[in-house]
C-alpha cells in the first residue's frame, strides 16, 4: 500500500463541551477513494474542513501530505480541490471567469490558466456555457462547475462533500461518471455522502461515522459481510399481522428485524427462507429477496430512528 | 477526456516568518476579481455615489455662497465658501466610496454569497483578503475623489498648487475608511446592526467642520468632533486644497495610518476567526 496522504489519530473537534468530532482515526492511502459515510450532524463536514486545513483540531493528531494543518493551512490548501456542501461559486462572475479567477488565487499565471480553463469546461461538460451567469445554470451544471473549480490547481486529494445531494438521478450518474475518470487518472478522493449508492459507486473503502466517532471501517463488500448478511427476504403481511407473525418467525435466517410496514430476513440464502415461511403455513402480501447492500449495514449501525 | 496535470509553474505560497500562514503575498488576485465583477455587474451603482458630494457642493456650495460670504478656515485664512467647503466634501466622497464598498458589499460577500470561504479554501491567507477588498475599497474612494477634483478645478475650487497633494491624501482617507469599515463589518450579523453605520456616518458627515468651521461648537463637543476621523481628512484636504499649510497636518496623516493599521489587523483577525476557525 502506498504511503498514506491522510493521516487523521484521535481526531477531535470540539465547539464548547459540545465534541463534533470525538477522536476518529483513518488513513487514506495516495490514489485511494475513501467515503466518510453518516447521517446528518455526524460530524462528517467537520472532519473535512479540518482535513481541508480550514478548521483547526482541538486535539489528536492530522497530517495532510506530510504536512500539519495547524501551521501549513496555505501549503496544504494549494495541493487540495474542495467541492464544498453548498456551492460558493462566485454569481458576480461568469462561468469561464469562475475558474480564471480562482486559479489565480492559486497564484497560477494568467496564460497557463486560460488554458487549463477550457480544458476543465470542457471535463465538466460546460464549454457552451462559458460565457454564462452562474445563476442560469442548473443545479448540476453549478456542481460540475464547482468540481472543475476544485481541479484547477492540480490537486492532489479532491476533497467533495456530499457531492451529489440534491441533484436529479441524471446530474447524479453524470456527475458520478466525472468523478470516476479522475479516480483513474489517479486523484485521491475523500468524499462524504449519505447516499449508499453512492458509497458503494465511488469508495474504494469507508468509514461510517456517528456522533462522531467510526462505528465500522472496510471496503464496502467487507463492510457488508462483516455487518449483514449476503441476502435479504424483505416480506409483508399488512401493518396488523406483522408483529404477530414476527413472534412465530423468531430465528429465521441469521438476523431478523421487524419494521412497521414490513419484515426483514437477513440470511444467506433469502429464497430457502421464503420457501421455509410458505411451508410453515404463512403467506406473506408481497416478498422480495435482495442482495445486501451498505444501506443495510449503514442502518444496522447508525440506528432506524430519525436522528437530528 | 483526460486533464493533463500543468505542474511545473505551480507557484508554491509565498511564506515570510513574520505573518506565516496568514498572508500568501497574494493580494492582488483579490483586487483583480473585484475589478471583473464590478465591470460585470454593477458599475452604474458605483457611479450613482459620486454624485452624491457634487449635489451638496452645487446646492450649498453656490446656493448659499451668496447670504455666507467668505469664510476663516482653522489657520485664520478667508476663503470663499464654496472653496470652504470643497475640500471636505472631497473627503467626504473619498470616505463614501471606501464605505459603500466596505461595508454593505463585504457584508454580503462575508454573509450571503460565501466569497471569502471559497477565497480562504485557496492558498490565499486571510490577510490577502482583507488587504484586496480593502485596496478595492480604496480604489472606489479614490475614483470618486479624483472626478470630485477635476470638478473643483473646473469650478476653480482649488486655490493652490499643493492641491495636487489631496490626491494621496484622500487615498490615505479612503484607505483608512475601507480598513476600518471592513473591520466593523466583519462584527455585524443582521442588515438592523448594519444601520448603525448610517447612524453613525451621516452625523460625522454633518458636524465634521464640512459646512462651517468648528469654532462655532463649545470646547467640548470640538473634542469630540475632533476624535471622529472625518474631521481630520477635512481639515488635511482643505490645508492642501486652500495651500495653508500646517504642522497639525502630520497629525492628520499620523491619525489615518493608524486607522489603516488597526483595520487591516482586526479585519484578519476577524476573518481567520469566521473562516479558518
Amino acid at each position: 500500500m502506498p504511503a498514506p496522504v491522510i493521516t487523521a489519530t484521535s481526531l477531535t473537534k470540539k465547539y464548547k463541551e459540545f465534541a463534533a468530532v470525538d477522536g476518529i482515526s483513518f488513513e487514506v492511502a495516495a490514489g485511494e477513494s475513501f467515503g466518510l459515510l453518516g447521517p446528518n450532524g455526524a460530524g462528517k463536514s467537520t472532519t473535512m474542513r479540518m482535513v481541508g486545513a480550514v478548521s483547526t483540531r482541538t486535539s489528536g493528531d492530522l497530517s495532510v501530505l506530510g504536512l500539519d494543518p495547524n501551521h501549513f493551512g496555505p501549503e496544504i490548501r494549494s495541493q487540495l480541490g474542495v467541492v464544498p456542501q453548498a456551492d460558493n461559486l462566485d454569481q458576480e462572475l461568469r462561468v469561464r471567469d469562475n475558474l480564471i479567477v480562482y486559479g489565480r488565487y492559486f497564484g497560477i499565471p494568467l496564460r497557463q490558466i486560460s488554458k487549463k480553463a477550457d480544458e476543465l469546461l470542457e471535463f465538466a461538460q460546460l464549454s457552451d456555457r462559458a460565457k454564462s451567469k452562474v445563476d442560469d445554470l442548473s443545479g448540476g451544471m453549478k456542481r460540475r462547475l464547482t468540481i472543475a473549480r476544485a481541479l484547477v490547481n492540480d490537486p492532489k486529494i479532491l476533497l467533495l462533500d456530499e457531492p451529489t445531494t440534491g441533484l436529479d438521478p441524471q446530474a447524479r450518474h453524470v456527475l458520478w461518471d466525472r468523478l470516476f475518470r479522475l479516480k483513474e487518472q489517479g486523484t485521491t478522493l475523500l468524499l462524504t455522502t449519505h447516499y449508499m449508492d453512492e458509497a458503494e459507486q465511488l469508495c474504494d473503502r469507508l468509514v461510517v461515522v456517528d456522533k462522531g466517532t467510526i462505528m465500522a471501517e472496510g471496503s464496502p463488500a467487507e463492510l457488508i459481510r462483516t455487518h449483514s448478511s449476503r441476502e435479504v427476504l424483505e416480506v409483508r403481511f399488512g401493518s396488523e399481522r406483522n408483529a404477530v407473525v414476527a413472534e412465530r418467525i423468531a430465528g429465521a435466517g441469521d438476523r431478523i428485524e421487524v419494521l412497521p410496514d414490513r419484515i426483514l430476513i437477513y440470511s444467506a440464502n433469502g429464497e430457502a427462507e421464503l420457501v421455509k415461511l410458505t411451508e410453515a403455513g404463512l403467506d406473506p402480501i408481497t416478498s422480495l429477496v435482495r442482495r445486501s447492500s451498505l444501506e443495510d449495514v449503514f442502518l444496522r449501525l447508525t440506528g432506524r430512528s430519525l436522528i437530528e | 477526456m483526460t486533464i493533463a496535470p500543468t505542474q511545473p509553474e505551480r507557484v508554491a505560497p509565498a511564506r515570510s516568518w513574520f505573518l506565516g500562514a496568514l498572508y500568501a503575498g497574494n493580494a492582488r488576485t483579490v483586487v483583480s476579481r473585484g475589478i471583473l465583477a464590478t465591470r460585470s455587474t454593477n458599475y452604474l451603482v458605483v457611479l450613482s455615489g459620486f454624485f452624491e458630494p457634487i449635489f451638496y457642493l452645487v446646492s450649498l456650495g453656490f446656493g448659499l455662497n451668496a447670504l455666507v460670504g467668505p469664510v476663516h478656515t482653522s489657520t485664520g485664512q478667508l476663503v470663499p465658501y464654496a472653496a470652504f467647503i470643497a475640500p471636505a466634501l472631497l473627503a467626504v466622497s473619498a470616505m463614501n466610496g471606501a464605505i459603500y464598498d466596505s461595508t454593505w458589499n463585504v457584508f454580503f460577500k462575508m454573509n450571503y454569497s460565501k466569497l471569502y470561504q471559497g477565497m480562504l479554501s485557496t492558498s490565499l491567507g486571510p490577510l490577502d483578503v482583507a488587504l484586496g477588498e480593502i485596496s478595492l475599497a480604496l480604489l472606489r474612494g479614490g475614483a470618486y475623489a479624483i472626478g470630485f477634483m477635476i470638478v473643483m478645478q473646473v469650478l476653480g475650487l482649488n486655490l493652490a498648487w499643493t492641491a495636487i497633494f489631496a490626491l494621496p491624501a484622500v487615498l490615505l482617507i479612503a484607505f483608512g475608511f475601507g480598513s476600518l469599515g471592513m473591520a466593523v463589518t466583519s462584527y455585524l450579523k443582521t442588515f438592523q446592526q448594519m444601520d448603525w453605520i448610517n447612524f453613525v456616518l451621516l452625523p460625522m458627515f454633518l458636524f465634521s467642520a464640512t459646512f462651517y468651521p468648528i469654532t462655532v461648537y463649545p470646547a467640548a463637543i470640538q473634542w469630540v468632533v475632533q476624535a471622529l476621523p472625518l474631521w481630520h481628512g477635512v481639515e488635511l484636504v482643505r490645508g492642501l486644497t486652500t495651500g495653508d499649510l500646517s504642522v497639525a497636518m502630520l497629525g492628520h496623516v499620523a491619525y489615518y495610518l493608524v486607522m489603516v493599521i488597526v483595520g487591516v489587523i482586526f479585519t484578519t483577525t476577524r476573518l481567520k476567526a469566521l473562516f479558518l476557525d
